[in-house]
């Protein structure tokens, strides 16, 4: 087994993740007392859009988590991936989603914003379909995408539409736009955005298929930053569109839904990663849920949670990585008694895990705690948020005991903890999940303050503590852990039931498969309508258009009719070649001999070759006339070889076409015969044809000097013809 | 005379065009001769019209006044010889369509890949 990547350069993305890490870290005191270190490059001036950045206490703790976990994941990756040879191409994608991503939570101009935004959503379409070779994959990938991607464009309305209401193009002048009159619109917009980034409800069902995505990634992606970036979106615009009922009323329900559909859902996996998944989805319902209630409690428990919610899930995320690699599926059916082979692992998942039950003395408690705080006034919120709760004690335990406990089970017969790469990020993450909850005033000063002061503009009410009294939050606690208990207790029957509901229950992702299925259809209907393969449909829609695009410039223009004193009066010549030329059109249409046809077809050009003797036009003339014997020739030849065509059947549309097209014809010429004729290269031949060229033949003068090389390309594209049309009949036909 | 011109490259484009739509290949060769014919047509009438007078410049002048516009008569020359070369390749080819398909339908060949 070889090393896709050198040592040495494998760690470099992780590196240099913890340099910015370390670069974030040293502007939190700035931040923390109350400055938004800003940079603003030009980049469209004449449209008033800059590369703008603005770190305040939002941004910056996202940027913390971003390139935090971001250094852990990429030397996570770097171990996991470590002889596989698509490794250089996983880090460079996701060093890319990460710079991506801290561009969207820095950024402050909106166009900037929407840049990034789009960014994450194409890097992370290729990091979800990182095995391309498994059509899963792919299909998941492309699901996420075209969801993240709708979304993106109604972003991007959004984001406009704000920009023009409130004459700013800077998220920190907007100001409020609750009052305006496009403020339904831009909400709509903006919260569909959000709500398909961060797998509300009814765009969740893209986020447990992205699951076809390496651990890592999932890691990474899918619970600590990018689905983030909708939370992190209502968060950012909380002040400037929030606290209205239809606010209230678009948010609190889809994260209540989202929260339930994904505490309920996560139960029926057995497959660790899917029900981590799906436990995401809970969380990010609970933060959109927290955000749409919208008071400072609620916002404190939002951040609060969101810190938690990023480095548990991340270390969880991480840690079945650990579990797959040691013990070779990351199933928990497959798996049993791994506590003695796996020590590391164990611990780091009993930690995770506790954060998640929210379990004294972590963050997660801490973070309940405040939930239940916000959610104290309205009744049936609570009740969800307890029942959503007591869900996720029950699959923190079934994450943490099921694998570790029981009889010993493992496909692999040796189990045991992967090598040191894979262990560092989860440790760290898990520890600080302890730490911050043994020390909430360093979170709350250094993060979830100032978080809290960007979203709520003014400080945080209270402190944090694990310890706040025997009050209702702490009733709350407990009866969830007795609830989480019960559920974990009872799984088994639950799961059936689920598993019995399950057909039963409407799925948006069938919605989701049946547009892109109509989209599918009404494509390949066009296409069948539009591609017919008939050469003459195609020639009637090209004529069509000819024409209505010559008619339309007619009509649409000024036009100076030529008086009749600038035309030549008709001679009794002209009219009556005129006459003949007419004549023989009239025939080749109607005749019923191919032979008159091609006879009246030679007098029309004939004609032709007449009109250019008698103005003027001797050489082409003669060579009107040869060309004209050629083709008469020729077309008697081809005759002979040809069926009898017998009569054509009078086609009403194309009668009607080709009359229209003609007419523009000849309207289009006398419109330009009403226009002043600019002589000025015409008159320079006639001055220098025998100065310079010594040639007393004007129009010789010019194919053969003046321009010698257009005549040049003439003869190639004959020759050309020539050699094609003898290859063409050469050939034999199969 | 202009106006006659005129008249005359809108019948040829009408035939023209119509005999292209016809859907067989005899047919739809007259019908490209006839717009190569009149797009030159409409190139000569635009470009104004001098009667008898080529432009020549006289054995005994340097230059030349109030004979034909030779610009048109330059960028028709070259026309008629490519759209001779376009003709003749159009008629390889529905020769060969017919040696091949057995039908001088010009929409056969959609016909007979959709069976």
């Amino acid at each position: 087994m070889t090393d896709a990547v050198a040592p040495g350069w494998r760690h470099l993305p992780a590196v240099a993740s913890a340099l910015a890490f370390a670069g974030f870290v040293s502007l939190v005191p700035a931040v923390v007392a109350g400055g938004a270190p800003t940079l603003a490059l030009p980049w469209v001036p004449a449209l008033g859009v800059e590369a703008a950045f603005r770190l305040d206490g939002l941004g910056l703790a996202f940027a913390l988590l971003v390139t935090g976990i971001g250094a852990l994941i990429l030397l996570y990756a770097a171990s996991y991936f470590r002889t596989d040879r698509r490794l250089g191409s996983l880090l460079l994608t996701l060093s890319a989603f990460e710079i991506a991503m801290l561009g969207v939570v820095t950024a402050d101009d909106l166009v900037t914003l929407f840049v990034f935004w789009e960014a994450t959503t194409i890097t992370s379409w290729l990091l979800v379909g990182f095995d391309h070779e498994r059509g899963a994959a792919r299909a998941a990938a492309l699901q996420a995408l075209v969801i993240t991607a709708a979304g993106g464009l109604a972003l991007l309305a959004g984001l406009l539409l704000m920009g023009m209401t409130a004459g700013s193009w800077r998220l920190s002048g907007l100001g409020a736009l609750q009052t305006s009159t496009a403020y339904p619109l831009i909400l709509g917009l903006v919260v569909v955005a959000a709500f398909a980034k961060s797998a509300q409800w009814p765009f969740h069902f893209w986020l447990p298929n992205a699951m076809a995505a390496p651990t890592p990634v999932s890691a990474y992606l899918h619970s600590a930053t990018m689905v983030k970036a909708g939370v992190y979106l209502l968060a950012r615009l909380a002040p400037n569109l929030g606290d209205t009922a239809l606010w209230h009323g678009l948010l609190i329900p889809a994260g209540a839904i989202t929260m339930l559909i994904g505490a309920v859902w996560a139960l029926r996996q057995t497959d660790l990663k899917l029900m981590l998944a799906w436990t995401t989805l809970m969380g990010l319902g609970l933060m959109t849920l927290l955000l749409g209630v919208g008071t400072p409690a609620a916002i404190t428990a939002a951040v609060g949670f969101l810190l938690v919610h990023a480095l548990y899930k991340a270390g969880l995320f991480l840690a079945v990585g650990m579990i797959e690699k040691g013990a070779g599926s990351r199933n928990y059916t497959d798996l049993g008694a791994l506590a003695r082979a796996m020590p590391v692992t164990t611990v780091v998942v009993t930690l995770a895990a506790a954060a998640m039950a929210g379990l004294p003395p972590f963050l997660g408690f801490v973070a309940k705690e405040l939930i239940y705080a916000a959610t104290l006034g309205n009744l049936l919120l609570t009740l969800a948020v307890v029942v959503a709760n007591a869900l996720m004690v029950a699959c923190a335990g079934m994450i943490a005991l099921r694998p570790f406990a029981g009889p010993p089970r493992s496909p692999n017969p040796t189990p045991g903890d992967p090598v040191w790469g894979l262990r560092l990020g989860p440790v760290v993450l898990a520890v600080l999940g302890l730490g911050f909850g043994l020390l909430p005033m360093l979170a709350e000063n250094w993060l979830i303050g100032p978080m809290h002061h960007s979203v709520a503009a003014a400080p945080l009410e209270g402190h944090l503590g694990l310890w706040h009294g025997l009050g209702l939050p702490l009733g709350l606690s407990v009866a969830t852990w007795a609830l989480g208990l019960g559920i974990y207790l009872n799984l088994n029957r639950l799961r059936d039931g689920l598993a019995a509901a399950e057909p039963r229950l409407p799925r948006t992702e069938a919605w989701y498969d049946a547009l892109m299925a109509g989209l599918f259809g009404v494509a390949r209907a066009i296409t069948a309508a539009t591609q017919t393969g008939r050469a003459t449909s195609y020639l009637r829609v090209t004529f069509a258009v000819l024409a209505v695009m010559v008619w339309g410039a007619l009509l649409t223009g000024p036009i100076a009719w030529p008086s009749l004193a600038q035309l030549r009066a008709a001679t009794f010549i002209d009219w009556a070649i005129t006459a003949i030329v007419l004549a023989s059109i009239a025939i080749v249409l109607r005749s019923r001999s191919r032979l008159t046809a091609i006879a009246a077809l030679g007098g029309v050009g004939s004609g032709i070759a007449f009109i250019f003797i008698l103005y003027g036009a001797t050489d082409v003339a003669m060579t009107q006339l040869f060309v004209e014997i050629l083709v008469v020739v020729f077309l008697g030849l081809a005759m002979v070889r040809l069926p009898t065509a017998g009569d054509l059947p009078f086609r009403r549309l194309n009668a009607l076409v080709a009359a229209a097209l003609g007419i523009g014809a000849t309207v289009a010429v006398l419109a330009v015969l009403g226009t002043p004729l600019d002589p000025v290269l015409s008159t320079f031949f006639e001055a220098n044809s025998y100065p310079e060229a010594h040639g007393r033949n004007i129009v010789n003068v010019i194919l053969v000097d003046f321009r010698g090389f257009d005549t040049l390309g003439e003869i190639s594209v004959v020759v050309i013809a020539a050699v094609a049309a003898i290859a063409v009949l050469k050939r034999r036909v199969r | 005379m202009e106006l006659l011109l005129a008249v005359l490259v809108g019948a040829l484009v009408a035939a023209g065009a119509y005999l292209m739509m016809s859907g067989r290949t005899l047919p739809y060769l007259f019908g490209l001769t006839m717009i190569s014919n009149a797009a030159n047509l409409a190139i000569f009438a635009t470009g104004r019209l001098t009667f008898g007078k080529p432009p020549l410049v006289p054995g005994d002048a340097e230059t030349l006044a109030g004979a034909a516009n030779p610009l048109p008569q330059a960028l028709i020359l070259t026309a008629i010889v490519i759209g001779f070369g376009l003709l003749v390749f159009a008629l390889a080819l529905a020769l060969k369509s017919y040696r091949g398909l057995g039908t001088d339908d010009i929409d056969a060949a959609a016909a007979e890949e959709r069976t």
